[in-house]
C-alpha cells in the first residue's frame, strides 16, 4: 500500500541533479515523519548551507529555518529549547555538518538535547563546486585536491558517539527501507540521534573520480557497504575506505 | 511611565540582567567574557528560576544562532559578550537582519583589538556592531552612561527590538558595566510584544512601517525562513535584482526612517552654548564634569550625549551644528563616531582621543574646552 507524499511538499520539483542522493533521502525523510504521524504544526526542519541544506527547505511544507553555514544544529538548540513541544529534525550535508559545523556537531551530541540530525554525506561540498571535504576518501579527486585527497576522512558515526550521542545509524540512500526505519527510530529517540545517509553527488565526485555514469557511482557505493560484522574483520585503517552501515546506538 | 519602584545599589551589568529581565526575556545563550560575564552568571541563576532558558554553548557564533532559534519559538532572547566574541557574532548578526529577528546583544566594551587589555576599558566596537557584516543593515545601537541606563535602556534594547524586528545592541563600555551606584528598578513598564499574526506574509513589503508580522515556530504558518534573499514568503531569490534590492532597501529603511522614534538624546546647557561637547556612553560623565567646571566660570559650554548610537540622532547632531560655533568629540577610540558628526555639520568639529584602556577624565576635557575657547 502505497501513500502519496505530496501534501508534505511545498514546491513541485527540487533544485537537485539528476542522480543526486539528496532527493532519495528528501523521499525518505518525509515517509519517516508521515508514518510517525507527527503533528505537522510542531515539526522543524533546521539546516545549514549546501544542497543538503536545500532538503528541507523550501521543499518540505512546514516550519523550515534555513540557516547560515555549519550552525544548523546551534539554531536548533535555541529553537527547542524554547519551544520543547518542537519535534527538531537537524538536514544538512557533511561538509556543513562536520568541517565548518564539526563542534556544533559534537557538542549537540555532548549535550544530548532531543533532537535528530540527518547528514546527507555525498563526500564533498557539492554546492560550492566539488571541494574537498572532512568527510572526502583519501584518493579521491576534488576541486581542491586534483591529485586525490591526503587526509584521513572522519566516521560521523564514530564521531557523535564518541561525543555521546544517543543514537547513530549510517545507510546509503539505495536502501531506502532501511533508511527510513533509521529516521523513524532517531525522531522516536529522546535525545540527539543521528542519522548519515550515503547520497552519491554525480556531478561533483563521480565526475572528478571516473564514475561519470550515476548507475557506476552507485554500484561503486553500494559495493562499497559492509555490514559491522563484516568490518570486524578490517583494519581502522580498510574501515575508512568502506561504508559500514547499520545502526550504532549499542555501547 | 512607573509608578511604583525600587531602589537599590547595583554593578552595571547586574542592572542589564534586571532589565532584561524585567523586559520579558525569557532566553540566555551566551559564552564566557569578561567584563561581560556578571550578565550571564546572573541570568544563569534567574532565568531558570522563572521558567526561562539559560545555555552556555561552546562559543560566541553558536550563542547568537541558538538566540536566534530560540526568538522564531516566540521568546524574547539575548546574548551578552565583549569585543572578542562580538567579532565572532558577525555571522549572526547580518543572519538575525535579513530575517527580520528580534533579539538583543549587550557588548560591554574593552579594550581592542583582538584580545587587547580584557579588563580595561574602550569603545571600539561602534563601528563593528554598525558595519561589521557583510551587506547593508542597520541595528539598532544604545549607549548607557550610567547604572541606571544599564537597566532602563537594557529594557528600551528589547522593545525596539520587538517593535522593528530587528537586532539591538546595549553597546556600553566596562567603564559603565562594572560600575555600581542606585538604581531604581521601575514596576511598570510598557513592554512591546511582538505581532505574531498568522495570514499575511511574513517577510512582506506592505507594512507602511516596514515591519511584517513575525508569526512564530509552532504557530502553524509554515514558514521559511532564510538569511539568503528571499520574497515576503521565504522563497529564496537568489538571482532576482528586484527582490534584492526590495529586501535590503526595506531592512535598513525601517530602521532609518524611524530614527525620530528611536534615536534619544540628552541636552545639558545647550541653549546658549557656543561650543558643545558631542559625548556617548561613559565619556558622557567626565563631559558633564568638564562642563559644569566651566560654566561656574560662565563659560557658554554645553553638551549632548547621544543615548542612541545606530540610527545616528541625526536631526539632534545637524541641529546642534546650526547653534554652536564648534564641538568636541571625545572617544575611548581613535575617532569611530566623529566622522558621523562631521558629515552633518558645518561648524568646526575637534576630537580627542583616547586608547590606553582607561577612561577620558573630565580635566582632560575641560582642558580641551578651554583650548578651544580661547
Ligand atoms: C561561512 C561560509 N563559508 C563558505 C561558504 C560557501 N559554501 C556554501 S555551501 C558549502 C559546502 C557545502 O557542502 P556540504 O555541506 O557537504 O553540502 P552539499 O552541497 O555537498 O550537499 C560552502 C563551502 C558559505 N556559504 N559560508
Ligand atoms: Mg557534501
Amino acid at each position: 500500500m502505497t501513500r502519496s507524499m505530496e501534501h508534505w511538499l511545498r514546491v513541485p520539483h527540487t533544485a537537485f541533479c539528476p542522480g543526486c542522493g539528496h532527493g532519495i533521502l528528501l523521499g525518505a525523510l518525509v515517509r519517516a515523519v508521515d508514518e510517525l504521524a507527527i503533528e505537522r504544526k510542531n515539526l522543524l526542519f533546521v539546516s545549514g548551507i549546501g544542497c543538503a541544506a536545500w532538503i528541507p527547505s523550501p521543499n518540505i511544507e512546514v516550519d523550515t529555518l534555513h540557516t547560515v553555514h555549519g550552525r544548523a544544529v546551534a539554531y536548533a538548540t535555541g529553537a527547542k529549547l524554547a519551544n520543547p513541544k518542537l519535534t527538531v529534525i537537524v538536514v544538512s550535508g557533511d561538509g556543513d555538518l562536520s568541517s565548518i559545523g564539526g563542534n556544533h556537531l559534537i557538542h549537540g551530541a555532548r549535550r544530548n538535547i532531543d533532537m535528530t540530525v540527518i547528514c546527507a554525506n555525498n563526500q564533498i561540498y557539492g554546492m560550492t563546486g566539488g571541494q574537498t571535504a572532512s568527510t572526502t576518501p583519501v584518493g579521491a579527486c576534488t576541486a581542491t585536491d586534483p591529485e586525490g585527497s591526503q587526509y584521513r576522512p572522519f566516521d560521523l558515526c564514530a564521531l557523535v558517539n564518541a561525543a555521546g550521542a544517543a543514537y547513530a545509524a549510517r545507510w546509503p540512500v539505495s536502501a531506502p527501507r532501511r533508511l527510513i526505519a533509521s529516521l523513524k527510530t532517531a525522531i522516536q529517540t529522546e535525545g540527539f540521534s543521528f542519522v548519515e545517509a550515503i547520497s552519491p553527488c554525480p556531478t561533483q565526485f563521480g565526475r572528478r573520480n571516473r564514475l561519470d555514469d550515476v548507475t557506476a557511482l552507485y554500484d561503486q557505493m553500494q559495493s562499497l557497504c559492509i555490514t559491522r560484522q563484516e568490518a570486524e574483520t578490517l583494519s581502522k585503517q580498510q574501515r575508512l575506505e568502506r561504508f559500514v552501515i547499520g545502526e550504532f546506538n549499542d555501547d | 511611565m512607573s509608578t511604583k519602584s525600587e531602589r537599590l545599589i547595583l554593578m552595571g551589568n547586574q542592572a542589564a540582567a534586571e532589565g532584561a529581565l524585567k523586559a520579558g526575556c525569557s532566553f540566555y545563550a551566551g559564552y564566557p567574557i569578561t567584563p561581560s560575564s556578571e550578565i550571564m552568571e546572573m541570568l544563569a541563576r534567574r532565568l531558570p528560576k522563572q521558567g526561562g532558558v539559560f545555555i552556555q554553548m561552546e562559543d560566541e557564533l553558536a550563542s547568537l544562532a541558538a538566540v536566534i532559534g530560540a526568538a522564531w519559538t516566540g521568546a524574547k532572547a539575548m546574548t551578552a559578550t565583549s569585543g572578542p566574541g562580538l567579532s565572532l557574532m558577525m555571522e549572526g548578526l547580518g543572519y538575525a537582519a535579513i530575517t527580520e529577528t528580534p533579539c538583543v546583544i549587550i557588548d560591554i566594551q574593552r579594550a581592542g583589538p583582538a584580545t587587547g587589555q580584557a579588563t580595561r576599558v574602550g569603545s571600539g566596537d561602534l563601528l563593528q556592531a554598525r558595519y561589521g557584516s557583510h551587506g547593508d543593515y542597520c541595528p539598532i545601537a544604545l549607549s548607557p552612561w550610567s547604572v541606571q541606563e544599564m537597566y532602563d535602556l537594557t529594557i528600551r534594547a528589547f522593545n525596539l527590538s520587538e517593535r522593528f524586528r530587528v537586532p539591538a545592541f546595549v553597546l556600553a563600555e566596562e567603564a559603565v558595566g562594572h560600575l555600581r551606584e542606585t538604581v531604581r528598578l521601575h514596576d511598570e513598564i510598557a513592554l512591546v510584544e511582538r505581532n505574531r499574526e498568522v495570514g499575511p506574509p511574513p517577510f512582506g513589503h506592505d507594512q507602511q512601517d516596514g515591519v511584517p508580522p513575525m508569526p512564530a515556530f509552532g504557530d502553524g504558518a509554515n514558514l521559511m525562513v532564510t538569511g539568503s534573499t528571499h520574497d515576503e514568503w521565504g522563497y529564496r531569490k537568489v538571482e532576482s535584482p528586484e527582490q534584492h534590492a526590495r529586501l535590503v532597501e526595506r531592512i535598513n529603511r525601517k530602521v532609518l526612517d524611524h530614527e525620530a522614534e528611536i534615536a534619544e538624546v540628552d541636552a545639558h546647557f545647550l541653549d546658549d552654548a557656543q561650543v558643545a561637547v558631542v559625548t556617548y556612553g561613559f565619556c558622557g560623565r567626565s563631559a558633564l564634569a568638564a562642563v559644569k567646571a566651566l560654566r561656574a566660570q560662565n563659560l557658554r559650554v554645553g553638551m549632548l550625549r547621544l543615548k542612541t548610537i545606530w540610527p545616528f540622532p541625526d536631526q539632534a547632531v545637524r541641529a546642534l551644528g546650526k547653534s554652536v560655533r564648534h564641538i568636541l568629540v571625545p572617544e575611548m577610540n581613535l575617532g569611530q563616531l566623529v566622522g558621523q558628526v562631521r558629515e552633518r555639520v558645518r561648524c568646526e568639529v575637534t576630537q580627542l582621543n583616547q586608547v590606553n584602556g582607561e577612561v577620558i577624565v573630565p580635566a582632560d576635557i575641560e582642558a580641551r574646552l578651554r583650548e578651544i575657547i580661547s
